[in-house]
């Protein structure tokens, strides 16, 4: 069994998400640290790009902030070789889909494996589009996390019977972002996708209180909590790590 | 060939939350380009709203002046909103209305096809907004009121270089929240499919019309259609008709901007790589992590990192040729064509008119070159006094 399903077997979990490189590398890895101790259950990298078209504005800026700082492929590839000689949490790379054809889809597979990356979530690489990436994936023992959306309708059953890891229903439209009401339509997706599949659902998008958390978990097998923190991360640089600390603690008792 | 695809090239990269959207867009193109209550429509909007067929009109003091093949320009500035932007427009508009679509939004680089998208919004009742980078409103802040006259809200938007690549992952951002009765009229013939296809069928009249046009002239086909490439609609639509005519020559002009060895340019087929960006796999100029390049070029319809994939796809067969052209060709191309013919082009035309200029006198007399002038150059004028040294605002 690989770390991605036993993380979700043991409870519901907790995704929070980091842009990789934002404020620094350093800080990035002092984040995954903070995330994992106060709860986390699996960790999202965002990997930084020019131009990335599902992000709302607080991601959009990490990403700017990330690249500038100079944040590449290969810097992330060392940091989560330095994160693993501590710890042993789930970590995800949340890419585009250009930074891994450009830096060669093979290549960037077997980085995340020695790197030891367990799973990869690309945005803007619809199911239709998978076999992209699927074999390097595959070959290299990375899993590829598949999306489900609230206008995925018929497409739900045939992403979820071949999905992998688990399942990111993406909670409304739009771009990511905080969001002060929540629909429950994604609660429907999970149904239908637990009619054909096992893989653990995760819900994301717009998830920014503890409240919020706590009703997304109840719907599904885990919550992805993503602007919220990075608007943690922008407000306070460097002094970041008490803050998200302690916002992921709040989302962790919610969830539980 | 796979669905959507020009060899390798093309595909649909976007978000989960837009291919249901995506896929209907397909059916319902598939479903309504034969139908003749569609074609019959749209046939009649193109002859009497956009003034189709455009002239085909033999440069004759150019031709003299440069010595060389006779020079024809196909004459797509005097559609009713001044590009060949309109084909397109009306034709996705048309066909959102089909789906009962009530909304459309649209992107814009130099405001050519967001004024044509607020015209066709404004003649068939759809609500409109459109999306420019907050440079390209300064450059071209007449397209911008003109789209407010119209009717459209235009949105300005301030992220990354705040150019035409912007506006679209703005647009596609849009689309995503709000898809159910949205229609997004994409301008070019780039981002996923059916879009490339799409916008191509809408603009392949371009080069029909050149056939017919030249054969009545002529009695025969041109030797060399030239035009400017930024996303390429205009380019592909004047190909189109010319890929099976093998003795035809086809030439896109990209904008290098400074030259394509300065960092300054959006020469993509001579500076990019292969990727995956915008919903498509084509050429994009970027590094060598992918992160896409920012490009410049004095055009702001040309000034764009990235290129339609079935242009990708006949650079590598070599059916096409691509040459870069910089801003100061192009200028010198602008002013050349205004006082020697009486036309003003569009900066992003006078790229391919900066190409006649330099092949016409190597090539003999008897030589047939087609140049298609995309748009008209009034929204230029201001920039181009600014380009010069005129201190000339709107």
């Amino acid at each position: 069994m690989n770390r991605i399903t036993e993380a979700f077997g043991r409870r519901k979990a907790l995704i929070p998400f980091v842009t990789g490189g934002d404020p620094d590398m350093d800080v990035t890895e002092k984040l995954i640290y903070t995330l994992a101790d106060a709860g986390a259950d699996l960790i999202e990298i965002g990997v930084p790009f020019s131009d990335p078209i599902a992000e709302g504005p607080v991601i959009l800026a990490a990403s700017d902030r990330s690249l500038r700082a100079g944040c590449t492929a290969d810097k992330l590839f060392d940091l989560v070789r330095r994160v693993r000689r501590r710890t042993d949490i789930p970590l995800l790379f949340m890419t585009y889909l250009n930074p891994v054809f450009v830096y060669g889809s093979r290549r960037f597979m077997e980085n995340c494996a020695d790197a030891g990356i367990d799973g990869l979530i690309v945005p803007d690489m619809p199911w239709e589009e998978r076999a992209e990436l699927l074999d390097d994936c595959a070959a290299c023992g990375v899993t590829l996390v598949s999306m489900l959306a609230p206008t995925s309708a018929e497409r739900v059953r045939r992403i979820a019977a071949e999905a992998a890891g688990f399942l990111y229903c993406v909670s409304s439209l739009g771009v990511t972002g905080e969001r002060r009401e929540i629909d429950h339509t994604v609660a429907g997706i999970v149904a239908r996708a637990r009619e054909v599949t096992d893989v653990p659902c995760a819900v994301g998008f717009g998830i920014s209180t503890p409240a919020q958390a706590g009703e997304m978990a109840a719907l599904a097998d885990g919550v992805i909590v993503g602007s919220a923190i990075v608007r943690l991360i922008a407000e306070h640089g460097a002094d970041c790590l008490e803050p998200v600390g302690e916002f992921t603690r709040g989302l962790r008792a919610a969830i539980d | 060939m796979e669905e959507g695809r020009f060899g390798v090239y093309g595909g649909r990269y976007i978000p989960e939350t837009l291919m249901s959207a995506i896929l209907e867009l397909t059916a319902a193109y598939e479903r309504w380009r034969s139908e003749p209550e569609f074609t019959g429509e749209l046939a009649e909007l193109l002859a009497n709203y956009a003034g189709r067929p455009s002239r085909l009109y033999f440069a004759r003091k150019m031709t003299e002046d440069l010595g060389g093949a006779k020079i024809y320009l196909k004459r797509e500035d005097l559609n009713h909103t001044g590009s060949h932007k309109i084909n397109n427009v009306l034709g996705q508009v048309l066909l959102a209305k089909k789906m009962g679509k009530t909304r459309v939004i649209a992107e814009t680089g130099a405001g050519q096809h967001g004024v044509a998208a607020a015209t066709a919004a404004a003649l068939m009742d759809m609500e409109c907004e459109i999306f420019m980078g907050l440079e390209d409103t300064e450059r071209q802040a007449l397209n911008v009121y003109r789209m407010e006259l119209l009717g459209a809200k235009v949105h300005r938007v301030t992220t990354g270089s705040m150019t035409l690549k912007d506006a679209v992952s703005a647009t596609m951002r849009e689309w995503a929240s709000r898809v159910a009765d949205t229609h997004y009229v994409l301008g070019s013939v780039m981002g996923p499919h059916p879009f490339p296809t799409m916008v191509r069928d809408f603009q392949a009249v371009i080069g029909r019309e050149i056939k017919e046009q030249m054969q009545a002239a002529e009695g025969r086909l041109p030797d060399v259609v030239a035009a400017c490439v930024g996303g390429g609609s205009n380019a592909i639509g004047s190909f189109y008709d010319f890929i099976a005519e093998s003795g035809v020559a086809l030439v896109g002009c990209e904008a290098a901007g400074l030259g394509v060895t300065d960092p300054r340019n959006a020469a993509t087929m001579a500076n990019g790589s292969v990727g995956i960006f915008h919903g498509m796999k084509s050429y994009f100029c970027q590094d060598e992590y992918g992160q896409i390049a920012p490009v410049y070029s004095i055009s702001a319809g040309l000034d764009y990192p990235g290129v339609g994939p079935e242009h990708a796809a006949l650079l590598d067969s070599g059916r096409a040729t691509y040459v870069p052209v910089t801003d100061a060709e192009a200028v010198e191309a602008f002013d050349y064509l205004s006082r020697r013919e009486g036309i003003i082009p569009a900066v992003e035309s006078a790229h391919a008119v900066a190409w006649a200029l330099r092949a016409a006198p190597g090539m003999a007399r008897d030589k047939i070159i087609v140049v298609t002038l995309s748009g008209r150059g009034d929204k230029d004028v201001a920039a181009i006094a600014r380009y010069k040294g005129v201190d000339l605002h709107e």
